[in-house]
């Protein structure tokens, strides 16, 4: 039996009717579209799924899509306004931050999400705030580089 | 050194963008009205005859559209290296590991493909399985293929020199024995495509590979389609690292669904399968013997592999090879001797990943190095400049090293790392360790044989002059290509890299062989600087005829029309492309004829103006059995240094810092070659510390999962000092040669050498966990 749920995603109110073993990440992708959230394995291990509910950052393949009835959802399609990057965005492209893209969607709204937080962190409150966003390609560095830089811009 | 505009430079990817903002699609991304969606059954055994296959329930439930097994697929065997066909879409007679592919559903949506997939009833009588080379090789053990009495797959002898002549004029012989575990690629994005079969005969076939053009080759043979009815397209890849350079079995089982149906097939992995499916990293066993002279010559080495290869051969012909022609060089070695051996087991496939087959041979011989410089009471790096081979060395296998900065590498970290104030000096617990390798920029040789182009690329500008065009089948996979020829199509051709649309991954485009082999920005990269000059000549021709001035006193750089002795009057020219553009913006102006008004005339005098390039590598050397796995126009080389912490209670190893040289020969892009020296190194530090893929006694994969198998997380990489190095390659385009493999070498000797400098242990099997060090010291203290 399909629930009705609602929830915000982007800014936009979405009302979809899900199955209940239909995951967040499924729904978000096959129902709504929105293709810039990946699945890389599906049980919670790689972080490539990250979206943004109610302000924290969440697996969104651990989430069943009837609990998110009634959230607030960004993923990585709402980060951008228009044709302006975000911050982050911004550094990640300039930087080298981004190589396979695979990770990158969680990864910059893990980082976003931590700046939000903590304006001003560390190197190793990044390394803590993103250590569960595998990446394979990069070996990290200019990930983390790139959001030290996001967040000096987003102090200017 | 020449001043160029666009290579060299720290311009951002091409792609960049569109990954940042979600915008880039992936395989699993891409679907099609009416796509049905395909679900594949898997061997629950290690090894059994397959009795009976009864698809019927399967079939009758709603919503299955088609349910293949080999009496559809056929019995057409492929693989990677023609002489090692041995796999098949679909068991007939026999699975031979767990996750053996048997039989294929498409439906209406996954979960009945699944469920199909759950009601297919297969018969087995199950046989003993071989879960290691010692089973797999004992008297009496059950062929796994029937052509390969002995279950040996391939085996190589190779003699360089004469190793035993060699030893007696050696002081100091050194025997060890060395081994790694069986590594997982550990990309983000599981393998997916999607196939579509259309009402003209023509298949079309979006996938997750390296090598759009190997996939093409094996889909029309195995499926019995013209080659030229088949084209494969690769959208976003997210992450390779080898194990996705060969077909498999998932692309062509869609294509055939696809075909049958006349449905579009969509088909995706899950991480469990991207493990069974595996094709990555080997478990090489390495006895290593190693002779030096008394004043430290390293001059005989003695290499006997055994390579654990799993149920088929994929890529392992070529990983048994490169086992042993990946030592020797960086050093001046003159004797070399080499038995390889390549054990087919009742376990999954295993094949190429980055540092295809000399990673865990370059990790046990640095390592023995290091034991033999400190015998000799000599610096490790020290002893390393002694050996080293220079620019224009070929070594014994004969490998020519047309450019070789292995001095300034090892220079670099030296001084970069500050070798000196810490070597012997750091307190206990603490230690530091170098090590070197190289790599190929580019295998020499086609994987079948042929005449074949390794590389073409095809340049067409726009009829008003504004884009440059750029198409090529190479695959960009993450590792950046797409920029990199886009940014030598713009050096070449003299525009900026913003005018430039790369085409990339798609057997329409031409051929290329893909994403292997550290091969795209030297192979690629001449085809398109060639298709971009070819594009330019015939601009300039045109221009030329028009202004009068000889094609020779013209260039184009920087956007512009360069004229090298009087600028003549071209203003009719400019007139006439105002007039044909009226109302549109961005009107050319200024003192410089642009590039645009040069390419509208030619487009206006000449028609479309294409360019085209192709590559294949001249003549290569060596003439003996094997050389072609090994011999490339080109080598590239590094040098690491790691200093690491171990905590003497636990055995835990901590890398505090790692410093990072590596020849790229000319670098086309400095971040995109940063990029690769600190990823290679991070896979590097997960194959030393903490990767293995681990097996029951039933053959089942114990740690199919990236929770349970361990790549590095943030918290586990430290930043690395990259030290890129610059000779200038002589067979590369621009000077430019490989970063995206090579790089990896030393990282794990450079850690074994670090670990012995902190706690005086010589660790002989990989990963080196908290357990086996702590154990290791524990027996060092008993001594």
């Amino acid at each position: 039996m399909k629930k009705l749920i609602t929830f915000t995603v982007n800014d936009i109110e979405y009302e979809v009717a899900v199955a209940p073993n239909r995951t967040l990440t499924q729904v978000l992708r096959d129902d709504l579209n929105l293709l810039g959230t990946k699945e890389g394995c599906g049980v919670g291990d790689c972080g490539a799924c990250t979206v943004i509910m109610d302000g924290k950052p969440v697996n969104s393949c651990l989430v069943l899509a009837v609990q998110a009835g009634g959230s607030t959802i960004k993923t990585i399609e709402g980060v951008a306004s228009g044709d302006s990057l975000h911050p982050v965005q911004e550094t990640f492209v300039e930087m080298g931050a981004i190589q396979c893209g695979f990770c990158t969607p969680g990864m910059i709204l893990s980082a976003t999400s931590l700046l939000e937080k903590n304006p001003h962190p560390t190197e190793q409150e990044v390394r803590q705030a993103l250590s569960g966003n595998l990446c394979r390609c990069t070996g990290y560095q200019k990930i983390v580089e790139a959001v030290q830089e996001a967040s000096r811009r987003m102090k200017g | 050194m020449k001043a160029y505009n666009v290579i060299n430079t720290r311009l951002p990817r091409v792609d960049a963008r569109a990954k940042a903002t979600g915008d880039a699609r992936y395989a699993a991304d891409l679907s099609m009205p009416g796509m049905l969606c395909g679900a594949m059954l898997q061997s629950p055994l290690a090894h059994a005859k397959i009795l009976n296959i009864d698809t019927s329930a399967a079939k009758r439930l709603p919503g299955v559209r088609d349910v293949v097994t080999w009496k559809e697929a056929g019995l057409v065997r492929y693989g990677v290296s023609p002489a090692r066909y041995d796999e098949q879409v679909f068991c007939s007679d026999k699975v031979r590991y767990v996750g053996d592919e048997v039989a294929s559903v498409a439906a209406i949506d996954l979960e009945t493909a699944m469920e199909a997939v759950s009601l297919i009833k297969v018969d087995y009588e199950e046989l003993p399985a071989f879960l290691d080379i010692q089973s797999a090789t004992a008297e009496g053990a059950i062929a796994i293929h029937e052509d390969f009495p002995g279950n040996v797959s391939a085996e190589v002898h190779q003699e360089f020199g004469n190793f035993e002549e060699a030893l007696k004029e050696c002081a100091i012989v050194r025997t060890d024995t060395f081994t790694n575990k069986r590594q997982d690629g550990g990309f983000l994005e599981p393998q997916a495509c999607l196939a579509q079969y259309d009402l003209n005969g023509n298949l079309t076939l979006w996938s997750s590979t390296q090598s759009v053009h190997y996939v093409q080759r094996s889909v029309a043979m195995v499926l019995g389609i013209p080659v030229g009815k088949v084209r494969v397209v690769k959208p976003y890849v997210g992450g390779g690292f080898g194990p996705k350079a060969a077909v498999n079995a998932m692309e062509i089982a869609a294509c055939l669904m696809s075909r049958r149906t006349g449905k579009p097939v969509k088909m995706v992995f899950s991480r469990e399968q991207v493990f069974l499916h595996s094709r990555a990293r080997h478990q090489f066993t390495h006895e290593l013997t190693t002779g030096v002279k008394k004043d430290g010559t390293i001059f005989a080495l003695r290499n006997v592999c055994h390579l654990d290869g799993g149920a088929y051969s994929s890529f392992g012909i070529a990983t048994i090879y490169y086992a042993g022609s990946l030592l020797g060089a960086p050093y001046k070695l003159p004797n070399m001797k080499y038995d390889g051996y390549r054990i087919y087991t009742n376990k999954p496939t295993c094949g190429a990943q980055r540092g295809h087959g000399g990673v865990a041979a370059r990790a046990g011989w640095e390592q023995q190095l290091d034991a033999i410089a400190a015998e000799l009471n000599m610096d490790p790096v020290e002893f390393r400049l002694k050996n080293m081979m220079r620019t224009g060395d070929v070594t014994c296998n004969d490998f020519n090293m047309s450019s070789l900065g292995m001095k300034e590498c090892l220079e670099g970290v030296r001084d970069g790392s500050n070798w000196g104030a810490k070597k012997g000096k750091l307190p206990k617990g603490k230690g530091i360790g170098v090590a070197c390798g190289f790599f190929v920029s580019g295998a020499g040789y086609p994987i079948y044989r042929s005449e074949t182009f390794h590389s073409t690329a095809t340049i067409r500008l726009t009829e008003d002059g504004g884009a440059v065009n750029l198409y090529t089948a190479a695959a960009e996979i993450g590792q950046g290509s797409d920029t990199i020829l886009g940014q030598i199509a713009a050096e070449a051709l003299g525009v900026s890299l913003d005018d430039v649309r790369v085409h990339s991954g798609d057997t329409d485009f031409g051929v290329d062989l893909g994403a292997y082999s550290s091969r795209q920005t030297l192979m690629s990269g001449h085809a398109v600087k060639m298709a971009a000059e070819d594009a330019k000549r015939k601009v300039l021709e045109a221009l030329s005829e028009q202004l009068k001035v000889p094609v020779e006193d013209m260039d184009i750089a920087g956007g512009v029309v360069v004229f090298k002795k009087d600028k003549p009057d071209f203003s009719r020219l400019r007139t006439m492309y105002i007039k044909e553009h009226r109302g549109w913006e961005d009107q050319p102006s200024g003192a410089e004829l642009t590039f645009r008004e040069a390419a509208r005339v030619a487009f206006i005098t000449r028609g479309v103006i294409i360019g085209n390039g192709a590559y294949k590598p001249g003549e290569l050397g060596g003439k003996y059995k094997g050389a072609a796995v090994g011999t490339s126009p080109a080598y590239g080389c590094s040098a690491q240094v790691v200093e690491v912490t171990v905590d003497e209670e636990t055995g835990k190893v901590t890398i505090d810092a790692m410093t990072d040289a590596h020849d790229c020969g000319f670098a086309i892009n400095r971040t995109n070659v940063e990029g690769q020296m600190q990823g290679s190194l991070s896979m590097g530090l997960g194959e030393a510390l903490f990767e293995e893929v681990r097996f029951d006694a039933k053959g089942r994969i114990l740690n199919a999962s990236l929770g349970e198998y361990r790549i590095p997380t943030m918290l586990d990489m430290p930043n690395v000092k990259t030290i890129i190095i610059e000779s200038d390659e002589p067979n590369g385009p621009f000077g430019a040669k490989e970063v995206g493999e090579g790089a990896i070498m030393p990282t794990i000797p450079a850690i074994l050498n670090a670990i012995y400098d902190a706690v005086g242990v010589r660790i002989n099997e990989l990963p080196i966990t908290s357990e086996r060090l702590f154990a290791a010291m524990k027996e060092k203290q008993k001594k």
